[in-house]
């Protein structure tokens, strides 16, 4: 039976609803609207809201200013890059994992978890000190690298949690078909894991597209993504906030458009398995 | 052909032993049927037939040739699940191409087939739906429909209708039947349920902590349960089992009367007890006597007819040639 509810009672649950989703997209809104005011109307006080002069002066002077295409397709790079071979490596670990559990399985899962627990911080002398060495530092390969291996766990969790949902008896049945592994692979497994492929893989496009610890520490021009795009307007000739949400806003916009459009299959994928 | 052999078949899960060494051969053509309690390793029996799990001791020889060690895919058998098993992404027509697909059957001959089971299995209408759009029956049909295109040498059921309401079970239960008749291909079929093991086995195997207790005919095994257990097993109400004085009195440590070898009487009769509960089934009569001294309630079957009521007093007379006797190990004696 539904529950009993007044319109007094909605009306309240909508208006606590909208409240606190303004509250959480505000810097968000607020960076976009600064990007269209001058740098006067920008640090005005008290903040002007929408009554100025509308203005995109600032994403000319971004764009004139530095190379938004190059860091553009760097993130483009580093973040697909790093997805793709992270589940090229996660598929078949969580494949095994899932399917041909051992005792040290949850011990494994655990270890892995417990690797996002530690502060990046503490391995980046290391990381530093071992890319330098190796003619790495400032280069794609080495982000793609070190992006994939910072959310291995998360792409083998999200996965391990998604075949682990796949009734064993299917698999058996295939196997009684006369499936091999190839076979159940290709014609059982992976059809009905691909919802969860799918947002395993946008979600990590989406960590790795907005990282910045180690894209600001292992970058400075070739290798440079957006993050780096927006710290570059942070600092040196004093404080442009016109111009720095202009930078943000176009840094965050590819990710922001493929959320929205995705925004179904993620949910679909984060609550998988949640309700038979 | 169908005919299955074990020899000296026994599975251990790390130190536990699920099934002790056993011995068991299945006719071609035969329905036969492992039923037991919950845990008492049928459907672990019926997975090392299937080669979903590996033996740990002992032969299983498949028609003359020895598939102890083949893959499932390679020892011709078809299997039904209990939770159907089929595959959530595919059309009913696709899944039951499946295994013709992996044989590598060509498509002509593949439709043939499709087609013929679809139509047996009343199923044509539904074949360009997915499994999620049909009922439960439905779906135990695609998958026997699954099976049967295999043209196995045998079927292997996993308690194919636990997940069905009461009367889709009947319904499905005489399909089975019904299509053991016209294939006379061997079935082997896993059920807790032993009106199931009654009504469709040729030969029933009670299997109790991975030991076979008895294997015979369903009526054999109804008027001749070799030991206590399979005496209380099958039958349905439960055979009455009495020890202490009743049983001494026929020198056995106890003995079994079924509820329809007891007869009633108002005023006299062997033992003496009150009606507790009364069952009228209309054809039947069903009572369950307490304090007659024997057991928590004596379960007597009468004629729908015989009009007594709860708390009325009342005797029982076994029926002296139907009583069944067993020794000191539950063995028949």
């Amino acid at each position: 039976m539904a529950r009993q509810t007044t319109t007094g009672q909605r009306a309240l649950v909508t208006a606590v609803a909208w409240g606190i989703g303004i509250l959480i997209s505000f810097p968000i809104i607020w960076t976009v609207l600064t990007s269209f005011k001058t740098e006067a109307t920008a640090i005005a006080s008290p903040p002007v809201w929408f009554s100025f002069d509308w203005t995109l002066q600032n994403y000319i002077d971004v764009n004139t200013r530095s190379d938004y295409a190059r860091y553009f397709m760097n993130s483009v790079v580093i973040s697909i890059g790093s997805t793709l071979l992270g589940l090229a490596v996660a598929i078949p670990a969580a494949w095994s994992m899932a399917f041909q559990p051992t005792k040290n399985t949850k011990n494994v899962l655990m270890w892995m978890l417990s690797t996002k627990m530690m502060p990046a911080v503490g391995v980046l002398v290391p990381v530093y000190m071992g890319l330098r060495s190796m003619g790495l530092l400032d280069s794609r390969t080495a982000l793609v690298i070190i992006m994939m291996l910072m959310n291995l766990p998360i792409i083998v969790w999200m996965l391990f949690t998604y075949f682990r949902e796949i009734p064993g008896e299917i698999l058996e049945a295939a196997r009684m078909d006369g499936a091999n592994l190839r076979n159940e692979i290709i014609y059982v497994l992976t059809p009905m894991t691909v919802p969860g492929i799918a947002s395993t893989l946008l979600l990590n496009v989406i960590l790795a597209w907005n990282e910045a610890f180690w894209t600001l520490n292992l970058t400075t021009t070739n290798a440079a993504p957006l993050t780096a795009f927006i710290a570059s307007f942070s600092s040196p000739q004093g404080l442009f906030y016109a111009k720095l949400s202009a930078a943000s806003t176009m840094a965050i916009a590819p990710i922001l458009i493929l959320g929205w459009f995705s925004q179904k299959q993620l949910v679909r994928g984060l609550t998988f398995g949640a309700v038979k | 052909m169908g005919q299955i052999t074990l020899e000296n078949v026994a599975k251990s899960f790390g130190e536990v032993e699920v099934i002790p060494p056993l011995d068991l051969t299945i006719e071609d053509g035969e329905f036969v049927v492992f039923v037991g309690p919950s845990g008492c390793g049928k459907s672990t029996l019926l997975r090392l037939i299937a080669g979903l799990e590996d033996v740990s001791g002992g032969k299983i020889v498949i028609d003359g040739s020895d598939a102890t060690q083949a893959s499932p895919a390679k020892r011709g058998l078809a299997m039904v699940f209990q939770s159907y098993a089929l595959y959530p992404h595919m059309s009913v027509r696709k899944n039951i191409a499946f295994p013709m697909k992996m044989a590598g059957i060509d498509e002509a001959e593949q439709k043939r087939r499709i087609d013929s089971a679809a139509k047996a299995l009343n199923l044509t209408d539904y074949l360009d739906r997915r499994p999620g759009q049909l009922s439960g029956g439905q779906r135990q049909r695609v998958a026997i429909g699954r099976a049967i295109v295999r043209e196995p040498a045998a079927f292997l059921f996993d308690e194919p209708l636990s997940n069905l309401d009461a009367a889709l079970r009947v319904g499905m239960r005489l399909e089975i039947s019904e299509l053991h008749n016209r294939l006379k291909t061997t079935m082997i079929y896993v059920t807790h349920d032993q009106v199931e093991a009654m009504t469709m086995a040729d030969k029933i195997v009670v299997l109790q902590a991975g030991r076979i207790e008895q294997v015979g005919s369903p009526l054999e095994l109804y008027r001749n349960p070799r030991n206590v257990f399979v005496a209380g097993f099958i039958g349905s109400p439960k055979m009455n089992l009495f020890t202490g004085a009743a049983a001494v009195e026929y020198g056995a440590e106890t003995i079994g009367v079924r509820p329809e070898h007891v007869s009633v009487s108002a005023d006299s009769g062997k033992w003496k007890g009150r009606i507790g509960v009364s069952e009228h089934l209309g054809s039947d009569s069903f009572f369950y006597v307490e304090d007659t001294g024997l057991a928590d309630a004596v379960t007597v079957r009468a004629d729908g007819e015989v009009a007594f009521r709860h708390g009325d007093e009342i005797w029982l007379t076994p029926a002296e040639d139907k009583i069944h006797r067993f020794d000191k190990n539950g063995d028949r004696m």
